[in-house]
């Protein structure tokens, strides 16, 4: 099944493989927003490439965001062209969710950031591995471990900035801060994905909400760390309303291929 | 926090089961638990391992490089200690 899986993404990857494209436009949809989490937080997390406290970080945090660069391809793969998607859709086409487009701030706050969505992934990946659409599953399967990587990786410094010094308590405590009002868009459900999940197709993240709590209140706890006052929930994400940080890092991430649209590597 | 604070840890990699760990450089953490996360992101990046192990540099007890004259130079002449020295009669078999 491993090697089944391994297959068919790399076919998935190559364009080999069917792709779901606009004439479905529920799972097209979909696609986009599990691509759009993915591509955009590797994004982001490049961002550090060369500004890490130290060249051991800098490494980590550019191996995640190359697993999730990879996701992001395969999913936005699946969906149709991955690069058109990428490079030619402006920032009202784009479905990730709000917590990954927010900006580094500093290392505790990108911590935070990857402890909240990568606990989230995990879940999520585990959940869609026994999807319906065995191209769907096949990917998540892929992902499923190295996601698994980035939530240890992200508990384990969680831990030992809360229980740290004073001033990485004080940083790890605003970051988690700063994020904490984007956790309940990653388990809203909108009519789409209602129906994605009666067919089996999509995950239910309402499944595993009360465990996700849980895994991060329990992160925290040995972080020494409280959890935040729930905020106002900041939703719109997957309907295209973003923050204004999405399209800075759009105009970074799309000015190569949209100043010389005929370059090639 | 920055790097230069962490102490530095030796990192050793096992290629595959059967084969011993070897050295293949050093990464700077806050703990062991991390330096093994840091070992595994700097040196097995391109599938070079099944097996990490990483050790205190402060553990390792070295020779000091002033006295390579009495550790080592002595054992430049003795050359009957390669067994290449020797030579092997026709009639020993299987050797």
């Amino acid at each position: 099944m491993a090697t089944r899986s391994k297959i068919h993404s790399d076919l998935v990857k190559r364009g080999q493989a069917t792709v779901v494209g606009d004439q479905d436009p529920a799972l097209f949809d979909y696609c986009q927003r599990l691509g759009d989490d993915a591509l955009i937080l590797g994004q982001r997390l490049g961002e550090w490439c060369g500004h890490a406290p130290a060249l051991e970080v800098d490494l980590s945090l550019a191996n995640l965001a190359l697993d999730l660069i990879g996701q992001g391809t395969n999913f936005l793969g699946l969906a149709g062209d991955a690069d058109k998607l990428a490079f030619h859709r402006d920032v009202l086409d784009w479905k990730n969710c709000l917590l990954v487009e927010q900006p580094n701030g500093d290392f505790a706050q990108t911590i935070a950031r990857q402890l909240l969505f990568s606990t989230w992934q995990h879940m999520l990946y585990e959940g869609l591995a026994n999807s319906s659409d065995e191209r769907v599953g096949a990917i998540a399967a892929k992902g499923v471990k190295e996601v698994a990587y980035h939530r240890e990786l992200a508990a384990d410094w969680t831990i030992r900035l809360g229980d740290g010094t004073d001033e990485s308590a004080r940083r790890m405590a605003e970051g988690l801060d700063w994020c904490w009002r984007f956790v309940p868009e990653l388990f809203e459900v909108d009519e789409l994905l209602e129906g994605l999940i009666a067919d089996g197709i999509a995950a239910d993240p309402r499944a595993f909400e009360s465990e996700y709590r849980t895994a991060i209140a329990t992160v925290l706890a040995e972080a020494k760390l409280q959890s935040p006052a729930d905020q106002r929930a900041i939703l719109g994400g997957r309907r295209g309303h973003h923050s204004e940080h999405l399209g800075h890092l759009l105009a970074v991430m799309q000015f190569l291929p949209r100043t010389y649209p005929d370059a090639q590597w | 926090m920055s790097g230069h604070d962490w102490p530095l840890w030796e990192v050793f990699v096992r290629a595959k089961g059967g084969l011993s760990h070897r050295h293949v450089g050093s990464v700077h953490a806050p703990d062991a638990e991390l330096a093994l996360r840091h070992a595994r992101d700097t040196y097995t990046r391109r599938l070079e391992g099944v097996s990490l192990w990483v050790v205190p540099s402060a553990s390792i007890i070295a020779s000091d490089p002033a006295d390579s004259g009495p550790l080592f130079e002595p054992a430049e002449d003795k050359i009957y200690r390669h067994p290449t020295f020797y030579d092997i009669p026709d009639v020993v078999k299987h050797i």
